[in-house]
């Protein structure tokens, strides 16, 4: 079943536009949003780890092998991560490229 | 069955919370609320409720906190004035959309500038559109009985709306005046304890003060609109029980002397007192005068207003704030607008009085009266008195 977004009517609106459901900011996917999106060199990437810190949306995460990447669920491609990563090891790409 | 007691409007509107157990309280003084602030401050240092003060560095600290106090489930009273309600300004939608029944005492003051601490409506008719209940107090009996009412419509669940009680600025917080205060077991009767509707804990995940996007804004709005416009039935409703139990009598518009008057003031506040003064006047010289005393100012009560003006020829509506380049003082305006679909309605004349604390006697009233009997003034509203 899928869950609604939001609610169709006003006569649904919880008093106070109050969500009840823990974490439901997480089904809203903000990479809709996005108009470039970050790619990282692995060759170049020292594993600072600077883009994980610096990222406000808190997509980006570590893998196995200590590289970083984005979800693109979330990311909105506002390129800090690549403005901050001093090895310049994040290049952002139009998304249609 | 209750005393009376000489006391000072402000100290009794902070007794009066305190008969309403409040958990917290969030003020930052300012005059001529301060006397509030200090004594709420003095009823929790003295144990006297189970209560904690917030001591906060400014308004939007003191209603940003009242509402974050309000969210874990606490019965809250806050204060403030003029610069002080405009400095809340930005979190007082913010406190109505979140549904938190906070209850604000308002000293009316003008907003500057030019700089002026005394009394006139200024402040909290830019606060008119966020959402808030609003009630105007015509004396110290009734900030007294308003403050215990607000709690309880505040809280119902069918309202779960903040509530603010307007008093005017030195002209009643300053005055000691003759107060009947209800017993402690009565407003326990009258004033069950709060259960909210959510709250915030661990336990039972909830967030509040959400973003509303496009998709879902407009029907955030249109539900925060409705729960104001029917908050009005739980008002009447509170009103008519508090008359029962206490006798004293609340309506959203109060008439006085209306039944055969062909010219009737318009007033909201501690000037309806004057205004009755001088209605008694004029009907002794022979002019058939009236008063309508506005109570309840949002949500506004247009049936009662439209029932109430019924008869009369001319309405002389008395405004103690300006709408720069408006059509005239926000209350006329409103009384305009609720009346142009009436196939029969009185003539209106709009008067800006008291402004910034400008004294306004019943001979002012009187005279107000007399000229409006022509249904007209030479402009669309009139700086009564103004020098110039």
């Amino acid at each position: 079943m899928s869950e609604k977004k939001w609610p169709e009517t006003w006569q649904e609106v919880n008093p106070g536009c109050m969500v009840f459901r823990p974490g439901s900011a997480a089904a809203y996917h903000t990479g809709s949003w996005r108009a470039m999106r970050p790619i990282w060199d692995n060759v170049k990437c020292i594993k600072c780890g600077v883009c994980y810190i610096y990222c406000p949306e808190g997509c980006v995460t570590e893998d196995a092998d200590g590289f970083f990447e984005a979800n693109l669920d979330y990311c909105k491609g506002c390129g800090i991560c690549a403005h901050e990563c001093w090895p310049g090891a994040i290049k952002m790409v139009n998304e249609e490229d | 069955m209750g005393k009376r007691v000489g006391m000072e409007v402000a100290i009794a509107a902070a007794e009066a919370a305190a008969l309403c157990k409040f958990d917290v309280a969030s003020v930052y003084p300012i005059t001529p609320q301060s006397h509030v602030a200090e004594h709420l401050a003095d009823i929790v240092n003295d144990g006297r409720v189970d209560a904690s003060f917030i001591t906060v560095e400014s308004e939007h600290s003191a209603l940003s906190s009242a509402m974050g106090a309000s969210a874990t489930g606490a019965r809250v009273v806050t204060a403030t004035s003029s610069q002080g309600l405009l400095y809340m300004g930005e979190v007082m939608p913010i406190t109505s959309s979140m549904r938190l029944p906070i209850v604000m005492l308002i000293a009316n003051r003008a907003i500057s500038g030019p700089i002026n601490i005394w009394n006139d409506h200024s402040d909290i008719m830019p606060m008119r559109d966020t959402g808030w209940i609003s009630f105007f107090a015509e004396n110290g009996q009734e900030v007294v009985d308003m403050t215990i009412q607000a709690f309880r419509v505040g809280e119902d669940r069918r309202v779960m709306l903040p509530v603010n009680v307007n008093m005017d600025g030195f002209q009643l917080p300053h005055m000691v005046e003759p107060i009947f205060f209800p017993d402690q077991e009565e407003v326990d009767r009258f004033l069950p304890e709060y259960v909210p509707y959510a709250t915030l804990h661990p336990d039972r995940p909830v967030s509040m003060g959400t973003l509303g996007m496009p998709e879902i804004y407009a029907e955030a709005q249109k539900a925060k609109d409705v729960a104001v416009v029917n908050s009005i039935k739980v008002v009447k409703e509170v009103w008519k029980e508090w008359e029962k139990l206490f006798g004293r009598k609340y309506e959203p518009i109060q008439s006085y002397r209306t039944r055969d008057a062909d010219v009737a003031l318009v007033t909201m506040g501690s000037m309806g007192e004057t205004a009755e003064i001088a209605v008694d006047a004029l009907r002794k010289q022979g002019v058939k005068a009236g008063l309508l005393k506005i109570k309840l100012w949002r949500p506004f009560p247009f049936a009662e207003l439209k029932k109430a003006v019924k008869g009369i020829r001319v309405l002389a509506v008395t405004d103690r704030a300006c709408s720069f380049g408006g059509p005239g003082g926000p209350v006329c305006s409103e009384i305009r607008s609720a009346l142009y679909e009436e196939s029969v309605r009185p003539a209106i004349v709009n008067y800006l009085i008291g402004l910034g604390g400008r004294d306004v006697q019943a001979e002012d009233f009187m005279e107000m009266v007399r000229r409006a009997a022509k249904g007209k003034l030479s402009e669309p509203y009139e700086f009564y008195g103004v020098r110039g």
